[in-house]
């Protein structure tokens, strides 16, 4: 029995209720001010740490997965992105693989058919994990974008239109912001899907199954919010105004409920740079993905190249000279 | 009897069911036919490796080194500092299971192990254990386990059923590289002397006498002097090739699959009348070698070391011969290690020339600083400035699809060259369906030191998505002969078809090249390179 999910759903569940009894016990700073500074250190410094550590292994070899065509004589087409030969192919791949998951566009899902006549194995295109992860993603990052306008006075433009935008279904008061229900719609599906398929189930951990419930648990604080508790905004902006301008504040009056929301993000935020979320940034340093199919054409240096013990040509005449004479071979001592 | 399934049992004995409890309470058991017989101590001797010893992959005693796990564990330590490949391959899984179903070894036995996100989780469990704070301190519940006996086990069972062949890494969203952890992973255990026979006894062979099999000088060039004969009697031309002849234009280097094993040899036969025909018609000097004599790279399945004393060789002769380039013949491994290694290991080779062609006047650019052509670049060069007299018909008899290798499909991206060659020697060419060629090839199934015997089972089970592709092309349009440009393709698919899809041959490019190739003043052809009567000519290749 698989129980990383049941731990990571309980994890997540006892530790939203931990805000209701500090609030109850007046440790609002705590939660409302502290909590919220130290997550934030921990995600620059932690994610700084990691991203250093990667940079300090080195890079020996071009290694890049090549999905096409290369360059090679004139009138071969090369596939110029997926088999990139120069800087600007690597950047159209890398920006096609970060915003458009180009090669999870690629799944397929494999099938064996089993028959009188032997096995038969199909391949059938796969979009759902795609789809998902793209709403998944693209939704997040409409949410994040949103808030930035508790962090800022006036709220720049770019986050009223991309609210006008995200409110384009002009339903009831306040008007509903699309991206909070896909965000917890993709979530939920990723998280279903890592249930059900078996094999995904099999290899998933409790850091699988963790951030997709604390993620799950941030989007519906935040709905419940906004639609429901409608807690006072006024207080809230207050109390995140004064963190980003470092003089702190707790106004009176905001709901238990903002308490749990903030400290389900600030977990997340420092969970992130010691948990496999950290691929936002990895993804970018891949060797895989990240370098120019070249390799023939401009030689890449290994900064630890070190001389190896080779068996020289000096040494193989030594053992075969008389063999090699024998069946007129030159070499170059008689 | 086989000492392995048919192919109906086979194939019963596939199912996707997962066991009830996690991966890491399953214990692993090294089943017969499905692992290859351990390193010979002497093989590991001859190129220095550690730990050499007798062994057995089926004894409970390894007869490890008293300080195993701490050499493993610094040995981990030096790659993640030394690659970031693999330091970061070892963070940011997300275990999206996109490449779960793409590995031939997983469809091909149903044993979860063998999806490639859980063959890097055995080596990540370790990671996690011993490298990060959440595995210090939660252990299990953060995907960490010690590095046991049994673990240590693990990993030398399914590293070795890792043909290396990066389809995984195509669809990974983070291109993560299983191909690139089982590297490493084979580099750890290496250092405890877990090998393989079938790849120790080759790399200690290529090491000292240049090739694979360990055939000597004078056994390498009667080797090639006996196709001369063959070609002779086939054709009335005497091909007579040169020997580590200094002042050639061009070195040549092939693995040397190709020079003992059917039908690899037919190959070779066609490599040895293509430079013959340059010779005669555009004065071309071609030598090859008996010191460099091998173009794969064993030691590219043991560390990166190895591959970089074995690979050294070619450079080495280039200069001491003093040629002006380097082309090199068609495998698969081989490529990888030259497109992706050379340069860098070895390079730079600036003893050389930038390669242009002297017939075409081509330059390869995209060879200019590795100094090395693949031979289909260099003949699909030739046919497109029609610098070679052809006739397709001769190959009339061959309904032909093609096997994209591995390395040179996912590692550099030769895809068109050789398609390129095919339809200007061959009239009938059916492509397998798009999920299974280019990079999304299908392997072999005995990639990166598999190709042994013991071990049939987990060939044949590892190629059925490659044959089964076949099968499709043979039932739809009669295919009868498979090309590809790997040696080790040429050694192992014939046993893998003849398994799932009888009636269909395996046949290098440069075969098909060389029975098109009209030599002046050539006896008439009946026949093709390997003596079967050419289309309408049954009656008179008989005689
Ligand atoms: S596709 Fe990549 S990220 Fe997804 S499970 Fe496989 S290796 Fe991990
Ligand atoms: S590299 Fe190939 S053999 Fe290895 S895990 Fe990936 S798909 Fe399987």
């Amino acid at each position: 029995m698989n129980v990383n999910y049941l731990v990571s759903l309980v994890v997540v569940v006892a530790l939203s209720f931990v805000p209701y009894f500090g609030i109850d016990a007046g440790l609002k700073m705590l939660f409302g001010i502290v909590i919220p500074y130290l997550a934030f250190a921990v995600f620059f410094v932690g994610v700084i740490n990691r991203i250093v550590s990667w940079s300090r292994s080195p890079v020996p070899f071009r290694i890049p997965t090549t999905c096409g065509q290369q360059k090679s004589l004139p009138w071969f087409k090369q596939a110029k992105i997926d088999n990139p030969s120069t800087t600007v192919g690597v950047i159209a791949r890398m920006a096609l693989e970060i915003f458009l998951f180009r090669s999870l566009f690629r799944n397929t899902k494999m099938q064996l058919h089993k028959s009188e006549n032997g096995p038969k194995i199909t391949f059938q295109w796969e979009l759902w994990l795609w789809l998902a992860a793209l709403v998944f993603h693209y939704s997040f990052f409409v949410v994040l974008t949103r808030h930035l306008r508790f962090f800022a006075e006036p709220v720049p433009f770019f986050v009223q239109l991309l609210e006008k935008i995200d409110g384009i279904f002009q339903v009831g008061v306040p008007g509903v912001l699309i991206s909070g229900f896909m965000l917890l719609l993709a979530a939920t599906y990723l998280l279903v899907r890592r249930v059900i398929i078996p094999q995904v189930k099999y290899v998933s951990l409790v850091a699988d199954y963790f951030p997709l419930f604390l993620i799950m648990g941030i989007a519906f604080t935040g709905i419940y919010m906004r639609y429901f508790e409608k807690v006072d905004i006024v207080g809230v902006k207050a109390l995140t105004m004064g963190i980003i301008t470092l003089s702190p504040q707790i106004p009176a009056g905001i709901s238990t409920i903002f308490y749990v929301h903030l400290f389900l993000v600030s977990l997340l935020v420092a969970y992130i740079p010691f948990s496999k979320l950290m691929h936002m940034g990895g993804i970018f340093m891949s060797p895989t993905r990240n370098m120019a199919n070249n390799n023939r054409a401009t030689r890449h240096i290994n900064p630890w190249n070190y001389p190896v013990k080779v068996h020289s040509y000096a040494e193989y005449e030594d053992d075969f000279r008389e063999k090699m004479i024998e069946a007129g071979l030159p070499v170059e001592k008689e | 009897m086989a000492d392995y399934p048919t192919s109906k049992e086979l194939i019963d004995n596939v199912n996707y069911k997962l066991p009830k409890k996690g991966w890491m309470d399953t214990p692993t058991t090294i089943r017969k036919g499905m692992y290859c017989y351990a390193g010979n101590p002497k093989s590991l001797e001859t190129v220095g490796f550690p730990n050499a010893r007798q062994w057995n992959p089926l004894d409970e005693d390894w007869k490890l080194p008293e300080n195993w796990q701490e050499i493993i564990h610094n040995g981990f330590k030096e790659r993640l500092e030394n690659f970031r490949s693999f330091k970061i391959f070892m963070d940011i899984c997300v275990r999206c299971g996109a490449c779960a179903d793409k590995c031939h070894f997983y469809i091909g036995t149903g044993d979860p192990k063998n999806m490639p996100v859980l063959r890097a989780e055995l080596l990540r469990s370790v990671y996690r254990n011993d490298f990060t704070t959440a595995g210090k301190i939660l252990g299990k519940l953060a995907g960490a386990r010690k590095l046991t006996l049994d673990v240590l086990k693990e990993w030398w069972y399914y590293l070795f059923q890792c043909t290396e062949c990066r389809r995984c890494s195509v669809f990974c969203p983070y291109g993560i590289d299983t191909a690139e952890i089982t590297m490493m992973g084979r580099e750890l255990l290496n250092l405890l002397g877990l090998n393989i026979d079938w790849i120790a006894t080759p790399v200690s062979n290529c090491y000292k006498t240049g090739n694979h099999l360990g055939i000597q000088p004078h056994a390498f060039k009667d080797m090639l002097d006996f196709f001369v004969e063959d070609i002779e009697e086939l054709t009335g031309i005497n091909v007579a090739p040169n020997y580590n002849k200094k002042g050639a234009d061009i070195l040549f280097i092939t693995p040397s699959g190709d020079v003992f094993a059917d039908p690899g040899t037919y190959t070779c036969m066609g490599y040895l009348m293509l430079f013959h025909y340059l010779k005669e018609k555009y004065g071309l000097d071609v030598t090859w070698s008996t010191y460099a004599s091998e173009g794969g790279n064993f030691g590219s399945f043991t560390s990166h070391e190895m591959m970089k004393r074995l690979n050294s060789k070619m450079y080495a002769e280039a200069k001491r011969l003093g040629v002006k380039w380097i082309i090199g013949g068609e495998c698969g491994h081989m490529w990888r290690v030259i497109h992706q290694y050379m340069g860098t290991m070895n390079g730079p080779a600036d003893f050389l020339e930038e390669p242009v062609s002297p017939i075409t006047g081509t330059k390869f650019e995209n060879a200019k600083s590795t100094k090395m052509v693949h031979i289909a670049e260099f003949t699909a060069d030739l046919i497109k400035h029609g610098k070679l007299d052809l006739d397709k018909s001769r190959n009339d008899h061959i309904k032909l699809t093609y096997h994209d290798s591995c390395n040179p499909s996912r590692g550099m991206g030769l895809l068109d060259e050789p398609r390129y060659v095919i339809q200007n020697v061959c009239n009938h060419f059916y492509e397998m369906p798009p999920n299974t060629i280019r990079e999304q090839t299908f392997c072999c199934g005995s990639g990166a030191g598999l190709n042994a015997g013991e071990n049939m089972e987990q060939r044949l089970a590892g190629g059925l998505p490659r044959a089964n592709a076949v099968k499709y092309v043979h039932d739809k349009f009669g295919v009868n002969m498979l090309g590809c440009v790997c040696a080790i393709d040429r050694a192992a698919l014939p046993p893998l078809m003849d398994y799932w899809v009888p009636g269909v041959g395996v046949i290098g490019l440069h075969e098909l090249v060389a029975n098109a190739l009209i030599f002046p003043g050539e006896n008439k052809r009946t026949t093709d390179l390997r003596g079967e009567p050419l289309l309408g000519m049954e009656d008179e290749a008989d005689e």
